[in-house]
């Protein structure tokens, strides 16, 4: 198997077909916890992408040597040994993120999308390959914390980034931003995907069908 | 970093361990208003039986991480390595749940089998990372810590039982496809959870 035929394939699946959040619903804690503002939730999806590309570059570099039974344990600490570096570079650039961000950044560690993409993907796999899928699972991850941000921090205080949209008028949406909405706005957006992905089966079938009708005509 | 550390340990945490106990359970509840735990709320919680034995479960890791990561901070503030704490509390969960998983086996193989793969995912249980970490950072004596674990695991014991015996009757009724399923689990989290805030009137 050559590697430039499946790379870009790699990359994109993980931004939609098997996007972390919306399809196969990990890495649930930080995308309901920090995402009520849109700089929040943008930090916190980069600071995870950061985790998820090194760790996956070094388990990848690393996937002959660690012998299968200790696998896991091995994985989480260099996990941790990445979080550990994100949370002081983090602290270092601004202290208010930080403090915004809280324990959460800590939390990385056990967001189970990084694991499971060690796991499934980047001890299996040679390093250009899962460093390619890693970035694409953490764009995927990217979209999904930011797509939450977006609504969250839109409908319950009336900002976007910290830029007011609505004017002193408005009168916030004030559950948005509280753990509720968080569930609320979650559950929304997967109604949204899965009717997305509907439509998408769906029309691929029309087309899947057109395609058998139009070579099934010549025939008869 | 080490001043800071020399700063906190200063002033001790003074709250009761009766508040502490109530905020970490019904208040400030680490799955419904933390977010933390939220893989085996969503996963595990279809059955109130399982739902119960995976509290107790992640209780009992709960209480003993707990303790351990107090002994763990004391050993790095000593030592002054403070930046290995993440690393040092991770090992230590992962060791615990590992235990664990050897008692329940050879004591109780029916309740292994049926908590499956979620056992070794306790230690990706963000509720008990969190504990640790919290308790860390809001300078808790050893009791309080104690009562703070106790407390976080029973809250997450409600939520997850609350969760299981809502979504048994769920499974009764007609729900159009397009929610069924985590899009509909979610929602009905989120109407908990805006309950869960009914509580927060506890807090005085």
């Amino acid at each position: 198997m050559s590697p430039n035929d499946l790379t870009m394939d790699d990359f994109l699946k993980g931004l939609w077909d098997e996007n972390p959040v919306f399809v196969h619903l990990l890495g649930m804690c930080p995308v309901l916890a920090v995402s009520n503002t849109v700089i929040n939730a943008l930090s916190m999806g980069l600071a995870t992408l950061f985790v998820l590309i090194l760790s996956s570059a070094l388990i990848s570099m690393l996937r002959r040597i660690i012998p299968k039974q200790v696998r896991i344990a091995a994985f989480i600490l260099i996990i941790a040994t990445f979080v550990t570096v994100a949370e002081y570079v983090i602290q270092a650039i601004s202290l208010e993120i930080h403090r915004g961000l809280g324990a959460f950044i800590s939390l990385i560690v056990v967001n189970c999308m990084i694991l499971g993409q060690a796991e499934s993907f980047a001890s299996k796999n040679n390093v250009v390959t899962s460093v390619l899928a890693a970035t694409g699972a953490g764009v995927g991850f990217i979209f999904a914390i930011f797509c939450m941000g977006a609504v969250r921090e839109v409908l319950g205080s009336g900002t976007f980034a910290g830029i007011d949209l609505f004017g002193p008028h408005y009168q916030p949406w004030v559950i948005m931003i509280l753990p509720g909405g968080g569930f609320f706005v979650l559950g929304a957006l997967l109604l949204v995907t899965n009717r997305i992905n509907g439509w998408l089966v769906a029309r691929k079938e029309v087309l899947e069908q057109e395609v058998a009708g139009s070579s099934a005509t010549p025939g008869r | 970093m080490r001043g800071v550390a020399q700063l906190r340990v200063g002033d001790m945490n003074t709250d009761s361990l009766g508040f502490i106990f109530i905020s970490a359970t019904v208040i400030n509840n680490f799955v419904l208003a933390y977010f933390l735990g939220i893989c085996p709320f969503l996963g595990v919680s279809a059955k109130i039986d399982t739902a119960m034995r995976m509290g107790i479960a992640v209780t009992f890791v709960m209480l003993v991480s707990s303790m351990a990561a107090f002994g763990i901070h004391i050993v790095l503030v000593a030592i002054d390595a403070l930046y290995l704490q993440l690393i040092a509390y991770i090992v230590v969960i992962a060791t615990t749940v590992q235990l664990v998983e050897m008692i329940i086996k050879k004591y109780s193989p029916a309740l292994f089998r049926t908590l499956g793969i979620f056992l070794p995912l306790i230690t990706t249980n963000c509720a008990i990372l969190g504990v640790a970490l919290w308790q860390t950072s809001r300078q808790y004596d050893f009791l309080q810590s104690v009562v703070f674990a106790i407390g976080a695991g029973l809250g997450f014991c409600l939520a997850l039982i609350i969760m299981a015996g809502l979504r048994e009757e769920l499974e009764l009724s007609d729900v159009p496809g397009i929610v069924d399923g985590a899009a509909l689990t979610l929602i009905v989290a989120g109407i908990l959870s805006t309950a869960f805030m009914g509580f927060g009137g506890l807090g005085g």
